[in-house]
């Protein structure tokens, strides 16, 4: 058995060994190769949280080498974006709300991984604009597959939108549509990570433990595909994937705390395996490059400054050179690769990158970082806080507000340049509201600094499509001019609650409806991080990410509507009551037209004149008595009598009839 | 934009035009909805006026046709009620009416279309009744079943009591007089009255011809004013299509909105049509019945299209509590006209609480609503059927004290 196994193991080895090589080979040949490079960014937040970003990159040819095959691309994504046209396309799975106070808004993380609740999907695609809702159709039931959620509820074209330019400029072929309620679990977390060469089974994310990562205060998987032209002429195409994961987890507190008991403001210490429960033992050979950073923020770097200027009196360059690596605040459990500055508006953020490689070569890799000073710093702020809630009581109708305020760190941003009169902020506002929330667009009612304004000073472009019942959602695009000095804006919508049929409600109607949340974007601030000169930013895939320059995004809360509800148990009563009361209508009032009392006394008459001899006898001998009247009356009374005795012969009849079918039939 | 877009706006294009401007335009001071309000109770104020003066050309055929039956005694017993002003004072002072015109809908215009036509069908006036048929159908759909009424008005004139009294009371003055049938029949055609009985073709081939005119000037106007929006077609589906498919389901004072929210989706295009086969359903026995009283008959179509209307509003109630109240004098018999009243008082003070529990407090229960609503359909069911039944009653009446009249001029 031993020395049987000892040759298999060798060839294993071998096999191992020339894979890892061709995977270098892959990795250097660059465009014409696949690439695939893990990476994970660790970042301590102000309210005692660390923050986990991993990002796995694969890119692709479009047309590979090996016919239909991939190396490293998952196919089932290419034959999606081939299938589909795909041009850029994003997918987010998401639990918890990113909290944009103290996590930061005015950063690459914020602006591009905080994303709304439940499932988003946008999509542009390279085709006809005819051809652009088939084709999000199916793409949406494809995703459903590959993902294990509802996506294919997108399909249905009240629950999917096309912004026009508010949300991307992509007009005419972009698609939009947010499921506010989907649960999120490690259903869809799976097939995410099969995506991945590696899967879970070895590098970075190994540490993806079930438990701890959905035990985190913020969850957000996410997707993002996109077809780049490599060569000017458009024939030459490769498919980028970009995977991320960003979660917010709460380092274990007991630990902490028992080591660090004296002191309750000190932030909690953490290490990769106390905040995730793993290390990482080795890297995944089939990636180029696989990397651990730790990020400082500027608010972290600028108090970190403080205290070593509080210390010793060094000028603050050579701090920048120190770059921290030996100072009270905190320790690092491994020493760094590499230590990137980055500069960005002023201000500095610190990178620290270990190389999964060179760590995970002695013993399992885990990085550890431990707080030796209490501190406190702020996280970049949004320019403006953005927050939505519903206003009114009552079911039938209310009114959405969205109100806009002014954070101190926007004039902290805006001071170092000179407070200009004519300064403004745009704010493009991109709302979906589903048809239920019928939204009266003339209502509309803007408020800056609490003041009502009119409508057409402060909002420079607005596009409204309004809301077509059970067929289309309203979407709401605008872009709004205030000032630079505005404390708080906000703008108002009424609207009316409609009523559903009794199947559209969900299975728990009474919780309420999710309106998606709004997409705020601030066109002029850019986050852009500048790493300077040095190349390896260029090769690292998050740092490539943090270089480009995209417009500061936030996203509203989603707000529960609760609407009216009716009786679900009551179909058939309702509708044989109805039924019951229509008929009573028409019977009567047929009863009613047919009736003809002249002409039932003559055709009775006339029947008695035939009847017996004694009964006329009588009749006419009580006409005598009584006169006309009597008549009547004493016909009627036969004639009822006379019915009577109709009657029960006929019944009669009838029973004769069935009784002589039962009889023979036997 | 399209008015159409949005499913906002489902009524006809040419009302958008007059109410728009009215709507958006404010002076200065007085709340924005001022023009509009003023605009629907100068519609009310003109309903009313109409209404009385139908009444008081149907009261004066009335009595004419009394006297050609010899019934003096009949109207100077009973006292002739002015059933015109007490129409028109119905109207004015029904809270329904005041309800409607306060909360600005729409019904009040489509009152005076409908009302327009009934008046100019009464005085004869072809045009006019045309032209209100035409805008009335072309606004909400429903008044389109008032035709026959208006036909039948031109044809045989305002309501009479049945003509077979007329040919009775002719033969039996044929029979009664000594002289020979020959000179009966000269009699006939020198009788003012026994004209009326022959249907006049010529009227209602002018009305059709009218009503011709009206509807191709009324299309070309809505073709002008939604050329850009996607023409004729999107119009009759935004408007008749939306009346017809019952798309909107919120709660109103009918019974069907409930219905088809409740009910299962594979029934609802069975119950859609079974619901609005059930107005054109009665209406041929009713014109059979009642085709010497267009105006009884004219009421009887709005109660019930009223009733299954896709979007009933109190304003139609008013409409057509209004002209029950034209024939006092004919159904001073009615029964369960206590009951009645005081089942739509109760009815008119139950539903809005019941909404308000349901809708703004949250404690009630759509069933609450639901049953306020079937109670109103009972109420306006009997209604119906009682007065038809006290009309034919009315009817027989005439009929016995003639036949009696002419058995004692016999003998």
């Amino acid at each position: 058995m031993a020395f049987l196994s000892r040759p298999i193991f060798a060839l294993l080895l071998l096999f191992s060994a020339a894979f890892a090589s061709g995977s270098a080979i892959g990795g250097g040949g660059g465009e014409e190769g696949e690439d695939f490079s893990e990476e994970l960014l660790l970042k301590p937040l102000p309210d005692r949280k660390v923050l986990a970003h991993f990002h796995f990159e694969t890119s692709a040819p479009e047309f590979p080498s090996y016919g239909r095959h991939h190396r490293l691309f998952p196919k089932a994504i290419a034959q999606l974006v081939k299938k589909f046209h795909i041009q850029e396309m994003e997918l987010s799975f998401t639990q918890g709300r990113w909290n944009y106070e103290s996590w930061g808004g005015f950063e690459p993380i914020a602006s591009s991984n905080a994303k709304p609740p439940g499932v988003e999907l946008w999509a542009v695609f390279d085709v006809p604009p005819d051809d652009v809702d088939a084709s999000w159709k199916n793409l949406t039931h494809s995703l459903s597959g590959l993902f294990c959620a509802s996506i294919n509820f997108l399909e249905s074209s009240t629950a999917y939108a096309a912004p026009e330019w508010s949300f991307r400029p992509a007009p005419g072929s972009l698609r939009y549509g947010t499921l506010p309620r989907e649960a999120v679990c490690t259903e869809n977390l799976t097939p995410w990570l099969k995506l991945l060469p590696c899967r879970d089974k070895a590098g970075i994310s190994l540490l993806m433990d079930r438990p701890s990562i959905y035990r985190g205060f913020y969850h957000s998987q996410r997707l993002r595909l996109r077809s780049i032209k490599t060569s000017s002429d458009g024939t030459h195409s490769s498919i980028i994937l970009e995977q991320t994961l960003t979660v917010v987890l709460h380092p274990n507190i007991q630990k902490t705390s028992s080591m660090n008991s004296g002191e309750t403001k000190l932030q909690p210490s953490w290490s990769m395996s106390s905040i995730f429960g793993r290390k990482i033992s080795g890297t995944c050979v089939l990636a180029k490059s696989s990397n651990v950073y730790l990020q400082l923020d500027w608010g972290l770097v600028r108090e970190l400054k403080h205290l070593q200027n509080g210390n010793q009196e060094v000028r603050v360059d050579s701090i920048m050179e120190e770059t921290f690596l030996s100072n009270p605040a905190f320790a690092l459990s491994d020493e760094p690769d590499k230590v990137i500055n980055s500069r960005s508006e002023g201000s500095s953020a610190i990178l620290y990158e270990f190389s999964v490689r060179k760590h995970s070569d002695l013993g399992p890799f885990d990085l550890g970082f431990t707080w030796k000073t209490p501190l406190v710093w702020l996280c970049p702020q949004l320019p403006l806080r953005v927050s939505r809630f519903l206003m009114g009581s009552g079911n039938e109708r209310g009114a959405i507000a969205i109100s806009l305020r002014s954070t101190r760190a926007r004039e902290g941003l805006t001071n170092a340049e000179e407070m200009v009169e004519s300064c403004k902020v745009d704010v493009n506002v991109f709302q979906v509201v589903p048809w239920y929330i019928k939204v009266y667009y003339h209502t509309m009612k803007v408020f800056v600094d609490g003041k009502p304004i009119a409508v057409s000073d402060i909002i420079e472009k607005i596009n409204v499509s309004p809301s077509e019942d059970k067929v289309s959602p309203g979407v709401l695009e605008m872009i709004l001019k205030l000032p630079c000095s505005v404390d708080s804006a906000a703008f108002t919508l009424e609207f009316d609650k409609g009523f559903l049929h009794i199947d559209e409600y969900p299975p728990d109607a009474n919780q309420g409806f999710d309106i998606p949340p709004a997409v705020i974007t601030f066109p002029n601030f850019l986050v852009k991080m500048h790493f300077g000169e040095d190349n390896s930013s260029k090769q690292s895939a998050v740092l490539s990410r943090f270089q480009d320059s995209i417009p500061v995004r936030s996203y509203t809360e989603v707000l529960l509507v609760p609407l009216t509800t009716p009786d679900f148990s009551m179909p058939y009563n309702v509708i044989t009551i109805t039924c019951t009361v229509f008929a009573l209508y028409f019977g009567s009032l047929l009863n009613v037209l047919r009736r003809r009392v002249n002409e039932e006394e003559r055709f009775l008459k006339s029947k008695e004149k035939r009847s017996s001899p004694l009964s006329r006898l009588l009749s006419k001998l009580s006409a005598k008595l009584g006169g006309k009247p009597v008549v009547t009356s004493q016909s009627s009374a036969r004639s009822s009598s006379f019915i009577s005795l109709k009657l029960i012969l006929k019944i009669i009849l009838v029973a004769g009839i069935a009784i002589a079918w039962k009889y023979f039939s036997e | 934009m399209s008015p159409y877009t949005g499913s906002m706006y489902h009524g006809s294009p040419l009302l958008l035009l007059v109410l728009g401007p009215l709507a958006v335009k404010r002076i200065e001071g007085q709340p924005e909805h001022l023009l509009c309000s003023l605009l629907l109770v100068i519609a009310d104020i003109l309903n009313a006026l109409l209404i009385r003066a139908t009444g008081q050309s149907l009261q004066k055929a009335y009595a004419q046709h009394l006297e050609a039956l010899d019934l003096f005694k009949l109207s100077e017993e009973s006292g002739m009620l002015p059933s015109g002003d007490i129409a028109a004072l119905v109207y004015l002072w029904n809270p329904f009416t005041i309800v409607a015109c306060v909360g600005l809908s729409t019904s009040p215009i489509e009152n005076l279309a409908i009302l327009l036509a009934l008046y100019g069908a009464c005085k004869g006036l072809v045009s006019l009744a045309a032209f209100g048929w035409v805008l009335a159908t072309h606004m909400s759909l429903y008044p389109a079943i008032l035709l026959i009424p208006i036909i039948l008005f031109l044809g045989y004139g305002p309501d009479a009591p049945p003509k077979k009294l007329f040919l009775q009371r002719s033969y039996g003055k044929c029979g009664t007089s000594p002289s020979s049938d020959q000179y009966c029949k000269t009699e006939d055609v020198t009788d003012p009255l026994e004209l009326q009985i022959i249907f006049s073709w010529r009227r209602v081939m002018q009305f059709l011809l009218w009503t011709f005119i009206w509807g191709i000037y009324f299309l070309l106007l809505c073709d002008i004013s939604v050329k850009q929006y996607g023409g004729l077609s999107e119009m009759f589906k935004r408007t008749y299509g939306f009346i017809l498919t019952m798309k909107d389901l919120s709660p109103n004072i009918g019974v069907l909105w409930y219905f088809f929210a409740e009910v299962f989706d594979f029934f609802r295009d069975f119950f859609l049509i079974v619901f609005h086969v059930n107005i054109l359903f009665m209406m041929l026995p009713l014109a059979i019945r009642l085709k010497h009283r267009p105006g009884f008959l004219a009421f009887v179509y709005l109660a019930i299209s009223s009733m299954f209307k896709s979007y009933p509003s109190i304003g139609d109630s008013a409409l057509y509590l209004a002209v029950l109240a034209l024939f006092v004098n004919e159904l001073a018999d009615m029964k369960f006209s206590f009951f009645l009243f005081c089942g739509y008082v109760g009815v008119s003070l139950l539903s809005p609480v019941m909404h308000n529990l349901w809708i703004w407090r949250g404690t009630g229960n759509a069933n609450f609503y639901f049953a306020t609503a079937m109670a109103y359909a009972c109420l306006q069911i009997i209604l119906v059927v009682e007065s038809v039944s006290a009309m034919l009653n009315h009817d027989r009446k005439l009929r016995k004290i003639t036949t009696v009249q002419l058995a004692d001029g016999k003998s």
